[in-house]
């Protein structure tokens, strides 16, 4: 296979335990467990990470920006979801 | 072997390093874990019950609009925390399988029925209140899915209490039909909400291994304490009499301090004798049932989208 054939694979870290896994790129590789391998010499060399997940970017189904307006739109007009929609009086106000 | 493991998973707890899903873990943490994280889930969805029986008799659409989007969170936060009990090995039909046939609990308080418009505001403001002094201990668990599950269960439930509040204060400021159906509200879920917090940390089966874990962060009296003290003036603002004819401020422990607890109630409504008890997992067993084509189309869909692409 050659280099410009290798799989695209998503990188993501968990930069200290207790915290979500962040995408912080991509790389090409063979397999998962070059992949793996990849992700570590190339983003974690200042110990950025305690945890990689490598995911084939073929594997990751996305929504798309374009379709925002008409994915996102319900919440828009619903501004009672959110804890400032509610106003209290000042001494009751701290919950 | 199995003791430097349990020595080295004690050590990251003591260090306040979160556990996480491949890390090894003793069994017994595990269970412990899953025991109450499904409840948590559990309690989530049968809480969806008693609110909605309300929304279609809402007596507004601002107030129809903000209850189904409560109702809607609760399940939102139920799927969340199955999702965290999952990553300990758990299915979500074992789960489900418990809470239908009985053998896993769910929190106490949604068996008691909702019977007028005011125990919507109630249950927001009491219910969902004693749930966030619990849920924001709960951040610092020692099990980090868990912990993230509450960090954004947290974020999306601070609307619930103050709807529930706000809706309150509309009452009280009402007629005074309005004022003493609140009252009346307050009066039947003040005591359950306390009791939400759990039996008293000498009388709690998993207290002494959850707090050395840090499954837990708090003790039970702890934080219905804390409960007590910031709910006393809440009361008073809306000008109803506080339930507690007992209660006190205790200037020395700067705690307000009120009667002991009906314990035997607590017990018989755990263990199925409260007002709502069947009606609640028959509903869910009805509500399950009745799903169940919509979830065999899914697998149907799928078979025949796999044929097709073949």
């Amino acid at each position: 296979m050659s280099a410009e054939n290798l799989q695209l694979f998503e990188i993501f870290l968990r930069s200290k335990r207790g915290l979500d896994h962040k995408h912080v790129g991509s790389l090409h590789a063979e397999d998962h467990e070059q992949a793996l391998e990849y992700a570590r010499d190339v983003y974690t060399r200042r110990s950025e990470g305690v945890s990689i997940w490598v995911v084939r970017s073929d594997d990751i189904c996305a929504s798309q920006e374009d379709d925002s307006e008409s994915f996102y739109d319900p919440s828009n007009d619903k501004p009672y979801r959110l804890a400032t929609y509610y106003q209290l009086p000042d001494e009751v106000n701290n919950m | 072997m199995a003791l430097d493991q349990e020595q080295n998973f004690q050590a990251k707890i003591d260090a306040e390093d979160k556990i996480e899903p491949k890390d090894w873990m003793p069994e017994a943490y595990r269970k412990n874990l899953i025991r109450q994280i499904s409840q948590h889930a559990h309690s989530e969805v049968i809480g969806m019950q008693p609110e909605g029986n309300w929304i279609t008799r809402a007596p507004s659409l601002r107030r129809k609009a903000v209850l189904l989007a409560k109702v809607q969170d609760e399940g939102g936060h139920g799927l969340y925390l199955y999702s965290t009990a999952e990553t300990l090995g758990i299915t979500r039909e074992e789960m489900i399988n418990a809470l239908q046939d009985g053998s896993a609990k769910y929190a106490s308080i949604f068996n008691y029925p909702a019977q007028t418009w005011a125990d919507v505001g109630a249950i927001g403001w009491l219910v969902d209140g004693a749930a966030i002094v619990n849920q924001v201990s709960l951040q610092r668990t020692s099990y980090g899915p868990y912990s993230r599950s509450m960090v954004r269960i947290c974020k999306e439930e601070s609307f619930h209490q103050r709807q529930g509040y706000e809706l309150m204060l509309t009452l009280c400021r009402g007629s005074e039909a309005q004022k003493a159906m609140a009252q009346d509200a307050l009066n039947r879920f003040y005591w359950p909400s306390l009791m939400m917090f759990g039996p008293h940390d000498s009388e709690s089966a998993h207290s002494a291994s959850s707090m050395k874990w840090k499954i837990k962060r708090e003790t039970n009296d702890y934080l219905r304490q804390k409960f007590i003290d910031q709910t006393a003036p809440q009361i008073e603002f809306l000008g109803l009499e506080h339930p507690d004819k007992n209660l006190i401020w205790n200037e020395e422990r700067g705690h307000f301090e009120g009667s002991e607890l009906d314990w035997d109630e607590f017990k018989r409504v755990i263990h199925g004798d409260g007002h709502c008890n069947r009606q609640r997992v028959q509903h869910h067993i009805k509500a399950h049932e009745e799903g169940a084509w919509v979830r065999e189309a899914l697998v149907r869909y799928k078979q025949k989208k796999k044929l097709k692409a073949a």
